[in-house]
């Protein structure tokens, strides 16, 4: 076995794989965080309890359709309508009733914990708040090459392979398509954006529906190497938060590397630390990097492309 | 206009409502009275929120992380050291201000989505800290038991008045509730005082605050510290009449409840905190009793409290999303 | 009436008021300038007309119908198009996608692309920048790609708030030539908001003077350029 500085290497090359895998998750959880903010502005923390219910609802719909790649995307589509019908329904009268007061500022968010909240308690309600499995037909052993078995398995790879695939839809999406073009130029100038004859608020709708859909494979995608509960996402909610926040909240490559740097930090102190302190590492990161780049790695001056 | 009334003759009110606070414990079941602990230590939860988000106008999801703080800090300064729980309470109190002066200074330098959620992180951060370190108890977390009831407090004149045992909720209830009325006594000092009219500056014009020499960043850490030395205080008093502090306590949803709590009490209005804590902890009990109604699953019973919580917030938020404010500032 | 006639409108921020009954009209093909100085309440007149801002009063047609109460994105797709103050541009975009953001909506067959050809041809420096960042380029190619994106557009009332702030008299110049060409050459009616009357009145039909969000002056626009009492009390030269 290799070692260096008697640590061993395979250890290493598994937490980092450990990490992407997981990394890859954050990202697509920053990544929907940052399509909201892009959006409206607004910080969604409302968005784990939308992947809950997506995932939810791609759970069911395995029973039926007894595929889970079907059920997934059953999942994103459902992640789609909540995202779109929280922005119609709730955000959008709540920004026009605050626009311009002390409130502005606040309101939404605290709207935003209200959704979580309601949602949170509508899947235990309907769920129940036992753990439940959502089980893909990959298997979660690791993979093994000759006699060592790491902990790497074909549903992290599938993890690893959905999430760079949704990233990459959305670097096309944003970069190449019309609707990319109404998307970006409505997060940076709304009004120059009407002016020139675009829906924003339409716009504004997809940019959510986009983020539900990210969080539910994101949910999708995770759950099958875990159990499925009504908060069992709120932590990929801080975790999303401290990737998207590194990467800038406002860039889409951003969240995509924040999320994988902040997998593999993670999984490090998992490795060599321990369990409880990573939250705390979280919180010390995001200071940090609050502090000392506000504008993330991503967000140099000019740097607020797709 | 109505009359001002003098801080000293406030006081004297204050003393006057929580004899009859002390008093109606006679009359009520052991249930109510345990509930009427819980009011108390909401209403200084909910004090600090008010302190913080309504009048200087930052958001902290992070709360329940400072009141975890304030509970572990009491319960181990009352184990450790055997003092009285009054002075572990105190202990709270200043681990709670300690830490918000810390993160104040962080804070002073956020905005609005970066604070919330830089203290989001905290929420879930510093609970889980429990399982990390061997003294404070793991999972399990640690006891924290008051003893009996003294017998100067059982075998007072206050206590023959109604009737039923003198029982440790009951001591509870002595204890928090002059403990809310002084909080909410001193908290009303200190926003009309001075420094209350600087949160208040900053909060409607941080730069015409600015521009009258008002600090705004060390304005913002002295709120932050104020407030968490009321939620630490508040931590110690919940860790309190639960007899323990455990990680399972100061969940995340803890500090979305306190938000929510500070919300429906119209964020700015120190009295409506009162309302606001009653109606957290009466929610709870009266989706049970409807969850019973509908036939009481288990499913029913451990959710409807939620739904009816986070209802109430975002209908508060779309229908009233200035608070009291609007009242206030006539 | 067809074109635009608008019948004592009033705009109120709070409870200040900035247009206090205001009443005119452009006649189709017209080209008029209004002519005010800072505060005067011109750009608010036009945030009221393209729908950015309610109205506290008044009426406004646009070939006899009512153009207050919709969305400013709709009221483009229905042809008044804005150009609001100050260089009205995405930065963060690049000169073509600003470009493209006024025919994204339209359809294919709309002819979007023979429009986005005769702008470059009329600004042949954004042709040059195409895949330049907006914010990369001078003040006066901003405004003529604030002007060109509103084109591609289609407009049929044009509103254009002060093309010539914070420019060169040369870049003014060439931006005024090219409004003045394009009305004729394909029949707008132009409703030109200017603090730069001279300019503003050398290619406009008519004028008419704001102060305090009142019309205190209106005729053609030599007879303003001659009238020596306004040339000294509002005109500024
Ligand atoms: N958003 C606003 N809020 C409050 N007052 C405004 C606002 N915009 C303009 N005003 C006021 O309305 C008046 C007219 O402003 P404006 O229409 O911008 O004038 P102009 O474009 O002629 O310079 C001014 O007194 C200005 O201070
Ligand atoms: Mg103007």
């Amino acid at each position: 076995m290799l070692h260096i500085w008697g640590i061993e290497m395979k250890t290493i090359l598994e937490t980092l794989l450990i990490g992407v895998s997981s990394g890859s998750i954050y990202s697509l959880m920053a990544l929907a965080l940052v399509l909201v903010w892009r959006s409206t502005r607004v910080v969604n923390f409302a968005q784990a309890g939308q992947a809950i219910i997506s995932t939810y609802i791609g759970y069911e719909s395995m029973k039926h359709l007894h595929s889970y790649w079907y059920s997934v995307l059953v999942a994103i589509v459902a992640g789609a309508i909540l995202g779109a019908a929280v922005e119609a329904f709730v955000m959008r009268p709540l920004a026009k009733r605050v626009r311009g007061s002390a409130a502005a500022d606040i309101a939404p968010v605290i709207a935003t914990l209200g959704i979580l909240g309601l949602i949170r308690g509508v899947a235990g309600l309907i769920w129940g708040n036992t753990f439940v499995q959502y089980t893909s037909p990959l298997s979660g052993k690791g993979y093994t090459f000759g006699s060592t078995t790491i902990q790497f398995s074909p549903q992290n790879a599938a993890i690893v392979i959905g999430a760079a695939l949704v990233m990459a839809a959305f670097a096309i999406i944003f970069n190449f398509t019309k609707l990319g073009l109404a998307l970006r130029a409505s997060s940076f100038q709304p009004e120059i954006s009407r002016l020139a004859g675009i829906r924003v608020d339409r716009i504004r709708v997809i940019g959510w529906a986009c983020a539900g859909a990210a969080g539910a494979v994101a949910g999708a995608l995770v759950t099958p190497t875990a159990y499925l509960s009504p908060n069992s996402l709120d932590l990929l909610l801080v975790s999303g938060f401290v990737a998207a926040v590194i990467g800038g909240l406002d860039s889409l490559v951003g969240a995509g590397i924040g999320g994988v740097v902040l997998g593999i930090g993670f999984a490090f102190i998992l490795q060599y630390i321990g369990a409880s302190v990573t939250f705390l590492a979280a919180f010390i990161i995001l200071i940090f990097v609050l502090l000392v780049k506000p504008a993330g790695i991503m967000g140099k001056s000019g740097g607020r492309s797709a | 206009m109505h009359k001002r009334i003098s801080s000293l003759a406030r006081l004297g009110i204050f003393a006057a409502i929580g004899l009859v606070l002390i008093a109606l414990s006679g009359f009520v079941d052991e249930l109510r009275v345990y509930q009427g602990a819980e009011v108390a230590v909401y209403v200084v939860a909910i004090a600090s929120i008010t302190l913080l988000t309504g009048y200087s106008g930052q958001l902290s999801l992070g709360h329940g992380a400072i009141m975890a703080i304030g509970a572990y800090a009491a319960t181990l300064a009352f184990n450790g050291w055997h003092i009285p729980w009054m002075a572990a309470l105190a202990v709270g109190a200043l681990a709670g201000a300690v830490a918000g002066y810390i993160l104040g200074f962080a804070a002073a330098r956020l905005s609005g989505p970066y604070l919330a959620g830089t203290t989001l992180a905290l929420a879930v951060g510093i609970p889980s800290l429990a399982n990390q370190f061997h003294v404070l108890g793991g999972e399990q977390g640690l006891t924290f038991d008051i003893g009996d009831v003294p017998t100067w407090a059982s075998h007072s004149w206050l206590a023959k008045i109604g009737h039923g045992d003198f029982t440790t909720y009951k001591w509870f209830y002595w204890i928090t509730v002059p403990i809310a009325l002084a909080t909410i006594w001193v908290v009303r000092n200190i926003l009309t005082g001075p420094i209350g009219r600087r949160f208040k500056a900053m909060r409607s014009n941080p730069t015409a605050a600015s521009l009258i020499g008002i600090r705004v960043s060390s304005t913002k850490v002295a709120a932050f510290t104020y407030s968490s030395s009321l939620a630490g205080l508040a931590g110690a008093m919940l860790a309190m009449i639960l007899g323990l502090s455990a990680p399972l306590v100061f969940t995340l949803t803890l500090s979305f409840t306190l938000v929510t709590g500070a919300v429906l009490s119209g964020v700015s209005n120190l009295y409506g905190g009162i309302i606001g804590a009653m109606v957290l902890v009466a929610i709870p009990e009266l989706s049970a009793s409807v969850a019973t109604h509908l036939g009481g699953s288990e499913k029913v019973t451990a959710n409807l409290p939620g739904v009816v919580t986070s209802l109430l917030l975002i209908l508060t938020v779309l229908i009233l999303p200035n608070g009291a404010r609007v009242r206030r500032s006539k | 009436m067809s074109g635009l006639v608008v019948r004592d409108l009033q705009v109120a921020y709070g409870a200040v008021a900035a247009i206090r009954g205001v009443s005119f009209e452009v006649t189709p093909g017209e080209l008029v300038t209004i002519i005010g100085a800072n505060g005067a309440g011109k750009s608010s007149l036009l945030r009221a007309l393209s729908g950015l801002i309610p109205v506290a009063g008044g009426s406004a047609m646009w070939n006899e119908l009512s153009i207050f109460g919709y969305k400013p994105e709709n009221l483009v797709r229905a042809g008044i198009v804005h150009v609001a103050e100050g260089k009205s541009v995405i930065p963060e975009l690049t000169v073509e996608e600003n470009l493209d953001l006024g025919g994204i909506w339209q359809k294919k067959s709309a002819g979007v692309d023979a429009i986005k050809a005769e702008v470059l041809q009329l600004f042949p420096r954004l042709g040059e920048r195409l895949g330049q960042r907006a914010d990369t380029l001078s003040g006066g190619e901003r405004q003529m790609l604030a002007i060109g994106r509103a084109l591609i557009c289609k407009p049929k009332l044009l509103l254009l708030d002060e093309p010539s702030l914070g420019l060169a008299p040369l870049v003014i110049e060439e931006i005024f030539s090219a409004i003045a060409r394009l009305r004729t050459s394909l029949g707008l009616t132009v409703l030109l908001v200017e603090q730069n009357a001279l300019s503003a009145l050398a290619i406009a039909d008519r004028g008419i003077i704001f102060n305090l969000g009142e019309v205190v002056a209106s005729g053609k626009a030599s007879e303003l350029l001659a009238d020596p009492v306004l040339r000294a009390s509002y005109l500024g030269y």
